[in-house]
């Protein structure tokens, strides 16, 4: 039986300008792939999408599609006119972990679109929002066709739903020389130790881990994820003062002092008559700008860690809302500091799961609170690097005042002793 | 299929990314020197040992038919070396260890269409959600917005000329997937839902739905003898929060639902601490299939930044020093009271102080 072509003059245009259309990639797979379970469902998918453009509305409806064994990691879709359309009337998206870092490699990536061609739309994404590789199509059989054939090369289902969610991480020490963590051996070892809150969605609402190798925080893990963490250095930054010379040389004094030293936030750095660069290492806040200029000058320290923030998300249901410090600065050298990283990742959770209200995030839950009731919950220490600046109103009991006290100058006696 | 034939799932997680890593990246993972910009799309990264790794960056349509991600990898086979990264903004990275490989490959890539750019302080590509095509709840498509977008904005994806880089994301509801940019193209809603009363006691479970509402303007209601739900339209910020639980409750409309831009939004800590976006621009049409007004407004607001800012200021740094009456002076957006915050811990954002630009 000859596909159904339906008419989409509002999509054509989306064919028009430089930029590659997704529309030409639809039309090439409906009209060139000889597979007709392809051609045709995005023929359907074609037909459904000019059907909301010119009605400005859409029409998949949600339902319940997972696969054996799982909960969650499917998005199903199922169209609400699919009597018009029929060939694309189940459209679920089968949601993948990409590798830490999304590295592929192309036989890697025409292996599974081998899998997708057998299975799929042949519409795919790398990658979604939350970090999963989308492949976009499919219907509630060949999901499960489609991640037994994956699964059993190494990949496994993102999460969908109120769960640990997939992990993103930067390309970081693979790459970049502003790398102060292992991102990588972070993303994995968090994240994997949840797998099974990935795949039974069983919490309050979403739980995300997102880690950036340095403050740059190129994955957004401060404003988008539960869980952020953002390498840093705790001793002093490297200087080079050879290139430091060089860059003056090369850039001006001007642009220096323009773009350089006085666009510290903290006023840290000073740049000398002989064009060296002094800074005063206990004053920066390691905010990365002075690094990005002039990155063959000026490098992280040697004395490596992270910082931990929790707590952000998006506006749904309080208002926006940024992680938050919980961990200052901690060494991720030994595999006694990952076990311990991964075990305050899991009091967390615990502490979510069990306190937040229904559709809460941890940031919400924490706003309804308090961080100091989240703190003593999870067992971590008040820190003055936690705040802007300390309580304005006076409104506040305070009459264990001596007794917190005592506990400050306990943990600074206890450190000074190493 | 009987049960006794279903496969257990492998629960392997996340893969080891250093299998499909690039061997000169693997060898010198946490130990690269610096890196230099060459050209738009293209970065050199100098490991501690000499060693030198080639990245060109390329833009593609994200949503990828199978022809074009076999295209992609035969030009990694034929002109790269077979490893190839995704960006957070799902523009494809190539990795070379000779400068000799690199023209050849940017050919190749611009030969099949693709474009190469994205890096330094260019507008990099537009980071978008589902839309029409995939979501259940979408105001409108993310694709044809995007794609409309990078038409017009390819020159400043292809070389790096803003003060800054500029990332651009959008969104199809307020729930706002496409996160924080230094430019937001979101949808806003401006009518309440219309309910299908017919529908609400049998599909919505209608606590869910009165505690999803953030301002408390939803309760339950017997509407025709029928348990359903009403909305205090006094009350209701049209923010569709109740609409993903409770579809009855139809917040999207074709001429109702609107776009919206904020600016400012910054994931850096770099110089100040990371910032959310703030609106700029409402009441702009949900107007597909090439959104123009939409465009117009984000190219007004890039060319004021371009004329503006200082190198390495991002949009939110510029206009903190410039000041928000100049903002809007210089893109010739109409300041309004919607741009006075009234949500909690918005006394934070009135300015109290006799500072004042004039």
């Amino acid at each position: 039986m000859a596909k159904k072509i339906y008419e989409t003059p509002m999509l054509d245009e989306l064919e028009n300008g430089p930029w590659p259309s997704f529309i030409s990639g639809f039309k090439r797979l409906r009209d060139d792939h000889p597979d007709e379970r392809i051609n045709t469902v995005v023929s359907g998918l074609l037909g459904q999408l000019e059907h909301s453009y010119e009605t400005r509305k859409g029409y998949w409806k949600g339902g319940t599609v997972s696969v054996f064994g799982y909960g969650g990691g499917i998005i199903p879709r199922f169209s609400e006119v699919a009597e018009a359309f029929p060939e694309s009337k189940e459209f679920h998206t089968i949601r993948v972990q990409p590798p830490a870092g999304n590295h592929y490699t192309t036989d890697m990536l025409n292996q599974l679109a081998d899998s997708w061609e057998k299975y799929g739309s042949g519409l795919v994404t790398f990658h979604g929002q939350t970090g999963n590789i989308m492949f976009i199509g499919t219907d509630t059989e060949n999901t499960q066709h489609f991640f037994d054939d994956i699964n059993e090369y190494g990949w496994d289902l993102g999460g969908a739903g109120p769960c640990v969610r997939t992990a993103m991480s930067c390309i970081g020490g693979a790459r970049c020389e502003q790398s102060c963590a292992n991102e990588h051996g972070i993303h994995r070892h968090l994240v994997n130790e949840f797998v099974d809150d990935v795949h039974r969605p069983a919490l309050p609402y979403k739980f995300k881990f997102k880690v950036s190798g340095c403050p740059n925080d190129c994955q957004n893990a401060i404003e988008r994820s539960d869980f952020a963490v953002i390498g840093t250095w705790r001793d002093e930054m490297k200087i080079d003062q050879d290139e430091v010379k060089a860059f003056v040389e090369k850039k001006g004094r001007d642009y220096v002092l323009d773009n350089v030293t006085s666009r510290c936030p903290t006023n840290c750095m000073k740049l000398n008559d002989d064009n060296t660069l002094t800074v005063d290492n206990h004053e920066c806040v390691r905010c990365m700008h002075c690094l990005n200029v002039m990155n063959k000058a000026l490098s992280p320290g040697d004395d490596k860690g992270v910082s931990i923030l929790i707590g952000g998300k998006r506006t749904l249901k309080i208002g926006d809302l940024m992680g938050t410090v919980v961990v200052p600065f901690k060494k991720l050298d030994t595999a006694e500091d990952y076990e311990e990283l991964v075990e305050m990742a899991g009091d967390i959770i615990d502490f979510f799961a069990e306190n937040a209200l229904e559709h809460e995030r941890t940031g919400e839950m924490i706003e309804r609170i308090g961080l100091v009731n989240f703190l003593e919950g999870v067992g971590i220490d008040v820190d003055p690097n936690m705040i802007s600046s300390p309580r304005q109103c006076s409104y506040v009991r305070m009459d264990g005042w001596d007794e917190e006290a005592e506990k400050w100058f306990a943990r600074k006696a206890e450190q000074a002793a190493g | 299929m009987a049960l006794a034939d279903m496969r257990s799932p492998i629960e392997s997680g996340c893969p080891d990314g250093f299998q499909y890593m690039h061997p000169t990246m693997r060898r010198n993972f946490g130990l690269w020197k610096y890196h230099e910009q060459p050209r738009g799309g293209v970065m050199c990264h100098v490991a501690h040992s000499g060693d030198k790794v080639w990245t060109v960056k390329a833009g593609t349509q994200r949503i990828l038919d199978l022809f074009t991600l076999r295209k992609l990898t035969e030009i990694g086979d034929k002109y790269g070396e077979g490893h190839i990264h995704f960006t957070l903004r799902s523009n494809i990275e190539y990795f070379v260890t000779e400068e000799s490989k690199v023209q050849p490959l940017i050919d190749a890539l611009e030969g099949a269409g693709f474009i190469v750019g994205g890096t330094a302080n260019s507008v990099a590509m537009i980071s978008h959600t589902q839309g029409w095509l995939h979501c259940d709840i979408p105001g409108t498509d993310a694709s044809g917005v995007v794609k409309s977008m990078m038409d017009e904005l390819i020159d400043d994806f292809k070389n790096c000329n803003m003060p800054n880089r500029v990332h651009i994301t959008t969104s199809c509801c307020q729930i706002n997937c496409g996160g924080q940019g230094d430019i937001a193209i979101n949808v806003q809603h401006t009518k309440p839902p219309k309910i299908n009363h017919d529908l609400v006691g049998n599909v919505c479970e209608r606590p869910t739905v009165v505690a999803r509402c953030p301002v408390a303007a939803i309760r339950p209601a017997m509407v025709n003898g029928k348990p359903s739900l009403e909305i205090d339209e006094k009350k209701c910020i049209c923010c569709g929060a109740c609409f993903p639980p409770c579809p009855p409750m139809q917040i999207n409309h074709p001429e109702h639902s609107k776009l919206a831009i904020w600016v400012g939004g910054n994931h850096s800590n770099a110089r100040s601490k990371p910032t959310f976006q703030r609106l700029v621009a409402a009441g702009v049409p949900n107007n597909p299939p090439r959104w123009p007004e939409a465009t117009a407004i984000v190219k007004q607001i890039l060319q004021a930044y371009k004329d503006g800012a200082k190198d390495w200021e991002r949009i939110n740094d510029w206009i903190e020093r410039i000041g928000w009456p100049r903002f809007f002076e210089v893109t010739g957006l109409p300041f309004t009271k919607y741009h006075i915050d009234n949500w909690r811990g918005s006394r934070n954002s009135l300015n109290a102080s006799t500072h004042i630009r004039f």
